[in-house]
């Protein structure tokens, strides 16, 4: 009985949030598709968000217009992979720093979690929550596993314009490391250098 | 979005004789290179294996170990580093190096500062060299060539120029190196 009624509330609870979901772009709906490699593009506008930082801050992507941004979607806190590749990162921040590059890291977990996180691993760039609707802006980049309920492991290097410039998808498991970002960064800023 | 590379990551910044530290046959046809971290305790058990490999594989193999501190997780990891590159500017790069992963329970300044003696380094040099930090620059170029080759976490091993992904136990590295040797590819 207390099975049932969960489920009819679940239920309803799943159409009353479908218009939220509805916000995020033409192609989300309630049935959003999970992980969508060609949803968003090289060259495209990187979908604004704002999260909670685990300052408890706002902060949105449009507020790093004027910079590189590196968006790092990882599935959870605490996973031993995830571990070693947001402290390889932190340990790269005065490189991320020389290309003038801000880095954000994004997951499902709540604030308190990314908090505890955070300090555990001495990290020194913001972790945001993607907590409410619960993945909503990995869902915008294509970057949700449905079925899990949490982030995929992808990269996204975003221009001083917006512009997703370089995306990587991950195996769930396999620490990407750094060196496609570097890569990314270095070109966008041959890129400037040119131009200028 | 990019998918998972099927090409396997490459080591952005090749071995340097000069440079390097270098142990074994300098005409073995297998480069072992290792990513590493003092404090590491990963690290700690891959000093063991590459040890045993290195009895194992004779000439098939050269060793060469380059610096990949997590300092913000290992706080003495590279003062550790420093010490081991302190030792090698007065040749005695290895014997640091194996004293370090030997004792990686003990890695406070006064247990560092007992190794100089320990390995017989000119103390008064070494003090100045600690002291001023001379070896930091080198040991965070190893960092920036681990993060251009795909390092992703300690130890990372290159074998002949390409990371080895999966485990590193003896038997896996061993296998790893002999098909190296048979590709015979530098």
């Amino acid at each position: 009985m207390i099975t049932r009624n969960l489920v009819a509330f679940a239920f309803v609870l799943s159409i009353t949030c479908a218009p939220a979901f509805a916000e995020l772009g033409p192609k989300d709906g309630a049935n959003l598709a999970p992980t969508d490699l060609e949803r968003i593009k090289v060259g495209q506008p990187a979908p604004d968000f704002t999260l909670e930082n685990m300052d408890g801050k706002l902060v949105s992507l449009s507020d790093f217009r004027g910079k590189p941004v590196v968006l790092v979607f990882y599935p959870a806190d605490w996973s031993p992979v995830c571990g070693d590749q947001v402290v390889l990162y932190n340990e790269l921040l005065p490189e991320f720093q020389r290309f003038n590059a801000a880095l954000l890291g994004a997951s499902v977990d709540n604030y308190w979690s990314h908090l505890a996180f955070a300090k555990d691993r001495k990290l020194r760039f913001p972790l945001l929550s993607d907590f409410e609707p619960k993945g909503a802006v990995a869902r915008s980049y294509g970057a949700y596993r449905q079925q899990e309920g949490i982030s995929e492991r992808a990269l996204f290097v975003i221009d001083a314009d917006g512009k997703i410039r370089w995306s990587y998808l991950s195996p769930l498991d396999v620490n990407p490391g750094a060196e496609g970002i570097l890569d990314a960064l270095e070109a966008l800023d041959s890129k400037r250098e040119v131009a200028a | 979005m990019t998918k998972a590379r099927m090409i396997r990551a490459k080591l952005a910044v090749p071995i340097n004789e000069e440079r390097d530290h270098v142990r074994g046959p300098r005409a073995a046809p297998v480069t072992l290179v290792e990513y590493g971290d003092y404090e590491c305790p990963y690290c700690g058990r891959a000093y063991s294996v590459v040890k045993d490999l290195e009895q194992r594989a004779g000439n098939l193999v050269r060793f060469v170990f380059r610096n990949f501190p997590l300092t913000t997780v290992h706080p003495h990891a590279e003062r550790a580093a420093e010490e081991a590159e302190a030792a090698g500017a007065q040749g005695k790069f290895w014997e640091m190096h194996d004293l370090l992963f030997e004792n990686q329970q003990a890695l406070e300044d006064e247990d560092l500062m007992g190794y100089g003696a320990l390995v017989g380094l000119d103390i008064p040099r070494f003090v100045r060299d600690m002291r001023e930090s001379r070896y930091l620059n080198r040991i965070r170029e190893d960092f920036l060539s681990g993060a251009r080759s795909g390092v992703n976490g300690t130890p990372t091993f290159f074998i002949n120029g390409l990371r080895h992904d999966g485990p590193w136990d003896l038997a896996t590295l061993m296998a790893a190196i002999e098909v190296a040797a048979r590709e015979g590819r530098r």
